[in-house]
């Protein structure tokens, strides 16, 4: 079931980084049930793990969000008050307009909920990069009057939105995500269709993410894609472009739950045996620099909750230089496992064939 | 406590039966991973199949298996249990179709 609170607002040992870190390296890994993340990469001589060319920024507007989802990996929620300062953006910007990377990706929480997201996306856009992706959970469409205008917004800046829906169908949705989140979800959607977003000729995309609701992985992103398709359109007239399948990390909430929930072992025993060499080739970690909302640098979103910041002299945006951060050693734990799996799990899905 | 007879912990053992019969073990895991590749039927066809005989032969670890296999390709829960519902009425409809042995018995013994 959806929660009410964060991990950090519930005061859990899990809201501190250092005890997941600490639980991921425990059990059945020490005990030498399972192998390190870090030896499994050493076997195919990815270790230590080096990032390729920079393709993506992500920026975490804030952990601020509407929803309190089961799985989250951020904590989010509307107890969280950490938000992405102007003075932080403006550093941003700066790094924006000179970057080698081609995507722009913001996430959070809801990052709409940012009070100066709108100045942002404005500023940003102007930075001609190529992908500027918004990370939008849908209901925050639907969720105040100040929202309504997103779909809007989101073409003028010609913003490419990814959103997240579990499953084409209310019950799993709601469980994952909370009572009446699809059927706002649905609404948003058709909103987004209707000014034009996944409609031919527009040039305007809109992605869904799929993350399975529950301690199982996702499996043919192609299949599940065509099954949202027809589904969608068939139900409830919606359009998408593409289907992210994201894998689950366990770690934040969701590994609360594959605790509370008595998976965990078994969870981590499938993403091992589902272990892909070819996806470690790509994983996002060696693309992309996630960057928090204090402004602190990241091998990725996930590295992020766990407190993990870059291996480098460069450890803030204020003192940012593509070239040493990508001379770094990429920061790994058993969480990787999870971007690892079958074909691979990034935030633009599946990585490997 | 006693120990269970089924430890759902074993499936993730059932490669080793190899290790006593390599040649044998080996051909069956090739064949079994043959005949769940995509063909003639599709794999989630393939899957759907896997779980209604997996109950028929009520086999704990196959009904483990398919089932997160089941969610893991987005099949609904009512899917599933249609699926189940097609084994057991083979099932229930074996056992009665027998009946009409007992009935030609019955009728070839009575005067």
């Amino acid at each position: 079931m959806a929660l009410l609170k964060s991990l950090a607002a519930r005061e859990d040992d899990l809201s501190k980084p250092a005890n997941q870190l600490k639980f991921l390296s425990n059990g059945i890994f020490k005990e030498g049930g399972l192998p390190f993340f870090k030896d499994k990469i050493a076997q195919t001589g990815n270790f230590p793990l080096k990032p390729k060319k920079l393709e993506i920024l992500q920026l975490n507007l804030g952990y601020m969000c509407n929803q309190v989802c089961s799985h989250c990996h951020v904590d989010a929620g509307p107890d969280r008050k950490e938000i992405m300062t102007i003075e932080t953006m403006q550093q941003c910007l700066e790094v924006i307009k000179n970057t080698g990377a081609h995507t722009l990706d913001l996430t959070g929480g809801a990052p709409e909920m940012n009070p100066n997201f709108r100045w942002f996306v404005e500023e940003a856009s102007k930075a001609g990069i190529k992908d500027f992706i918004v990370r939008s959970n849908l209901t925050i469409i639907l969720a105040n009057k100040k929202y309504h205008d997103l779909p809007q917004f989101f073409k003028k800046h010609k913003v490419h939105v990814a959103s997240s829906l579990p499953y084409y169908k209310r019950e799993k949705t709601d469980k994952q995500r909370g009572s009446g989140v699809f059927d706002k979800s649905i609404k948003a959607l058709q909103m987004l269709n209707d000014v034009g977003y996944a409609q031919e000729g527009t040039g305007l995309k809109l992605d869904l993410v799929y993350n399975p609701s529950g301690a199982f992985l996702p499996t043919n992103q192609a299949e599940l894609e065509q099954d949202f398709k027809v589904a969608l359109k068939e139900d409830f007239n919606i359009d998408f472009n593409s289907l992210f399948a994201i894998t689950n990390l366990p770690i934040s909430r969701f590994l609360e739950y594959l605790i509370a929930s008595e998976n965990y072992e078994d969870y981590m025993y499938s993403l091992v045996e589902a272990y892909n060499p070819a996806a470690v080739e790509n994983v996002m970690c060696t693309n992309t620099i996630s960057i928090s909302w204090d402004g602190w640098l990241y091998d990725c979103d996930f590295n992020q909750m766990l407190g993990l910041k870059v291996d480098s002299k460069v450890q803030h945006i204020s003192d940012y230089n593509e070239d040493l951060l990508n001379n770094r050693n990429i920061i790994i734990s058993q969480h990787c496992y999870g971007c690892t799996a079958g074909a691979g799990s990034s935030c633009q899905g599946a990585v490997a064939e | 406590m006693s120990k269970p007879y089924y430890d759902p912990a074993d499936l993730r053992k059932f490669g080793n039966i190899t290790e006593w019969s390599e040649e044998l073990g080996t051909k069956f895991f090739d064949y079994y991973g043959k005949v769940f590749e995509e063909g003639a039927l599709s794999a989630r066809e393939k899957s759907l199949i896997a779980l209604a005989v997996s109950h028929v032969v009520q086999c704990p670890y196959c009904i483990d298996a398919y089932t997160k296999d089941g969610l893991q390709r987005g099949i609904a829960k009512e899917e599933m249990m249609e699926a189940v519902h097609v084994g057991a009425a083979i099932k229930s409809g074996a056992t009665l179709v027998h009946g009409v042995q007992m009935m030609n018995k019955y009728e070839k013994l009575s005067m």
